[in-house]
């Protein structure tokens, strides 16, 4: 497969990169340490509709392919940000692009694509319910024109970023369904009309992540909200993993390429013992070969991104791509940190703070062990095992 | 208002620049190229007075192949259409050959304000602009801070050591803008795909009505006799402050007579 950039790529590469620069190390490091959310990044991304280069134009968007959302995502994480504040305004819209109805999307996408309306949150994961989504026990009951959902919520992040969320809810009890992965349906929850009965309690985590646990104590959804068909929520979140797999690989190849850079830099200028720590081997060979496990994970990506656009099957490609960028930019993280000896751990120079935002990906949006799962499984053929 | 703007496209910001010592000149084939900051301060120029009074921002360039990249920003700023002047037998020109060229082109469509960066990034001879206004036979309004347009007339803030002077004339003419005259804007996401579908015009410098020996080599009024590095700086005098450093660095400005 050829997958050389096309012009229109690498001008969407240096441009997001200039935006990037008006958001240097010592932004992040400030809204990091603040536990604060970039709001003025976030904003300005959407003025430039970078945000909406999923949605169609005929939406407002710029109907751009996986490729080349997946490559504004990885100049954010390589420019030294971090995408994953806002990679889901970008993404999150799919669900309700494939499988809502015309008015739903005339009535939301526009807004989305704008920035004037943020949808940026997917409550899925629950206490009882992480790796395996068919086991929430969240419920929304039909009354009328209206559904009432009850339960709880975890690791929800950006609801108090957002205006909308997406919520998979239980419309059918887990004991009444032959097919397990039946009974769960998709909704469009306005948050402004969720209030007092939405309870949100941010979570404090090692990143900056804006993570929360909801509480859902007879929150109304007008019963227009629900997207597709009750009942096959599950299926419609499944058609958005690859896309998501294929953006958070490009973020890891975005992480991993800084810490390549900032480490190959360090290693040539720091003296030690009379000459740079980059010219000993125990130094050098870790970072070249994060180097060369981070190219190998792009090829990787960018195939997994090619096929996506071309709407082939990309799933093996899209899963592993997720596992292996997300295991090169942790290796990388690892020598970057090696290599600046104490001074890695100081806040100062970032990489702290990098390491510690790469380490995620490894396990959300979904834990590399299901990819493993998912390779051996339906790629290798071999039983299920879990 | 049909608005032109010149501006250069040149080697990006992190390219290490390299002269060739056969040509004496800038290798520029096959290197990374960037719309020139001071254009594009040209162009948000051109496109502010274009959303203030209507109109369209024509940007033209001469350069090699490699310069389409830049062109390309301007277009997804905003600029409504692009000239290329592109020809192998350009390549040499002097500041003289490329205002003549850049005036043929400009000559080409009706234009009413040409606007140019008072100085290029790379070569920042400063020199193309008032040959540009000569050529066009149009006067040339100089290191401008701030333009603004009334019906056929033009005042622009002309920057001046102590301050400014105030600067009218009836258009058309050719202003020069001062680098910070504005912050250029980022490109849309919106603009970069829109920017795929507008005109790039190439000409040659046949199609400008320019015989070969007044252009590129051929026709350059100035030679490149020799290039050189600037002298090696001279070690620096070091003042050890030991309760009078001030003094020293006082007797020593008044010595080298800064004060
Ligand atoms: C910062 C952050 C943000 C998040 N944001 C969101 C969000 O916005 N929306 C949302 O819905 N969720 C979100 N999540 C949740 C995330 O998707 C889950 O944490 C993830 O899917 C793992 O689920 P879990 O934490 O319950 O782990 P568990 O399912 O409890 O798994 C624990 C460990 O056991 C392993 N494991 C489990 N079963 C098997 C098996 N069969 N074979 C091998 N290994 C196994 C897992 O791989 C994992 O390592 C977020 C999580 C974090 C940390
Ligand atoms: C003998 C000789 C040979 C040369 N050979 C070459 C060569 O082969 N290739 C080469 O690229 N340069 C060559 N140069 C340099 C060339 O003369 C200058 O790059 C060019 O004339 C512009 O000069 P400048 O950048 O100093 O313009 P300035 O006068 O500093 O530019 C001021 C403004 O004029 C406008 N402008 C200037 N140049 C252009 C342009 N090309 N397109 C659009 N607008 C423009 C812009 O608005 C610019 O901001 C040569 C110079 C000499 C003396």
């Amino acid at each position: 497969m050829d997958f050389n950039l096309t012009q229109e790529q690498l001008q969407i590469r240096e441009e997001i990169k200039k935006v990037c620069k008006e958001f240097p190390d010592a932004y992040w490091r400030e809204i990091d340490s603040k536990k604060d959310y970039p709001e003025a990044f976030v904003r300005k991304l959407s003025e430039l509709g970078w945000l909406a280069a999923l949605i169609p134009e005929e939406y407002g968007g710029t109907g751009l392919g996986i490729t080349e959302a997946s490559i504004i995502l990885e100049e954010i994480n390589h420019s030294g940000g971090v995408a994953t504040v806002c990679h889901a305004q970008m993404y999150t819209m799919g669900t309700l692009l494939r499988h809502g109805n015309d008015e739903q999307k005339r009535r939301y996408l526009p807004k989305i694509a704008s920035g004037e309306l943020r949808l940026q949150a997917f409550g899925v994961t629950e206490p009882n319910a992480g790796s395996e989504s068919t086991r929430i026990q969240t419920t929304a009951t039909r009354k009328g024109n209206r559904y009432l959902i009850n339960g709880q919520k975890i690791f929800i992040s950006r609801v108090l970023q957002s205006d909308l969320m997406l919520l998979l809810a239980r419309t059918t009890p887990y004991d009444e369904l032959k097919d397990k992965t039946k009974g769960l349906s998709v909704f469009i929850v306005d948050l402004r009309e969720a209030k007092g009965k939405l309870e949100v309690k941010p979570l404090d985590l090692m990143i900056n992540h804006h993570t929360n646990s909801l509480f859902f104590d007879g929150v109304e959804v007008p019963a227009e909200n629900l997207i597709g068909e009750e009942g096959m929520g599950f299926r419609y979140i499944i058609d958005g993993w690859n896309a998501e797999r294929i953006l958070v690989a490009a973020e890891a190849i975005g992480d991993g390429r800084w810490f390549i850079e900032r480490a190959a830099k360090y290693a040539s200028e720091r003296i030690v013992f009379g000459r740079p720590i980059g010219s000993n081997q125990g130094i050098q060979f870790p970072i070249a070969k994060a180097y060369a496990n981070v190219e190998a994970a792009d090829l990787v990506r960018y195939q997994a991104a090619t096929k996506f656009d071309r709407k082939e099957k990309c799933g093996a490609e899209a899963n592993m791509a997720k596992l292996l960028a997300s295991e090169a930019a942790w290796e990388a993280a690892n020598a970057c940190l090696t290599t600046h000896g104490g001074y890695g751990f100081a806040v100062e120079y970032d990489v702290e703070r990098k390491f510690r935002e790469t380490r995620l990906l490894t396990v959300a949006p979904v834990s590399n062990n299901l990819v493993l799962a998912y390779l051996g499984q339906h790629v290798l053929g071999m039983p299920k095992s879990y | 208002m049909n608005i032109v703007v010149c501006g250069k496209v040149i080697p990006a910001s992190s390219v290490t620049i390299e002269i060739d010592p056969n040509t004496k000149r800038m290798v520029r084939k096959g290197v990374t190229h960037e719309l020139d900051p001071a254009a594009a301060s040209a162009v948000e120029e051109g496109l502010r007075l274009a959303e203030k009074h209507g109109g369209t921002v024509t940007l033209i360039t001469m350069g090699i192949s490699e310069v389409t990249i830049g062109i390309r920003n301007a277009l997804a700023m905003g600029a409504t259409s692009a000239v290329h002047i592109l020809d192998d037998a350009v390549a040499g020109s002097d500041t003289l050959g490329t205002a003549k060229l850049l005036a043929a082109a400009i000559k080409k469509q009706p234009f009413d304000l040409v606007i140019c960066a008072t100085e290029s990034s790379d070569s920042y001879s400063g020199i193309v602009p008032g040959q540009i206004a000569h050529f066009l036979g149009v006067p040339p309004v100089t290191f401008a801070k701030e333009i603004n347009v009334d019906g056929t007339k033009i005042t622009i803030k002309r920057q001046s050591e102590s301050g400014y002077d105030i600067v009218e004339s009836m258009l058309p003419a050719l202003v020069a803008v001062s680098s910070g005259i504005n912050e250029p804007r980022y490109p849309q996401l919106k603009g970069i795909m829109a920017a795929k579908k507008k005109e790039i015009k190439v000409y040659t410098a046949a199609d400008l009505g320019l015989p070969a020996d007044q252009v590129g080599e051929k026709g350059a009024r100035e030679k490149v006799l020799t290039i050189g590095r600037p002298p090696k700086r001279q070690a620096g005098k070091v003042v050890t402050d030991e309760g009078e450093g001030g003094k020293q660095i006082a007797d020593f400005l008044a010595e080298i007579k800064v004060i």
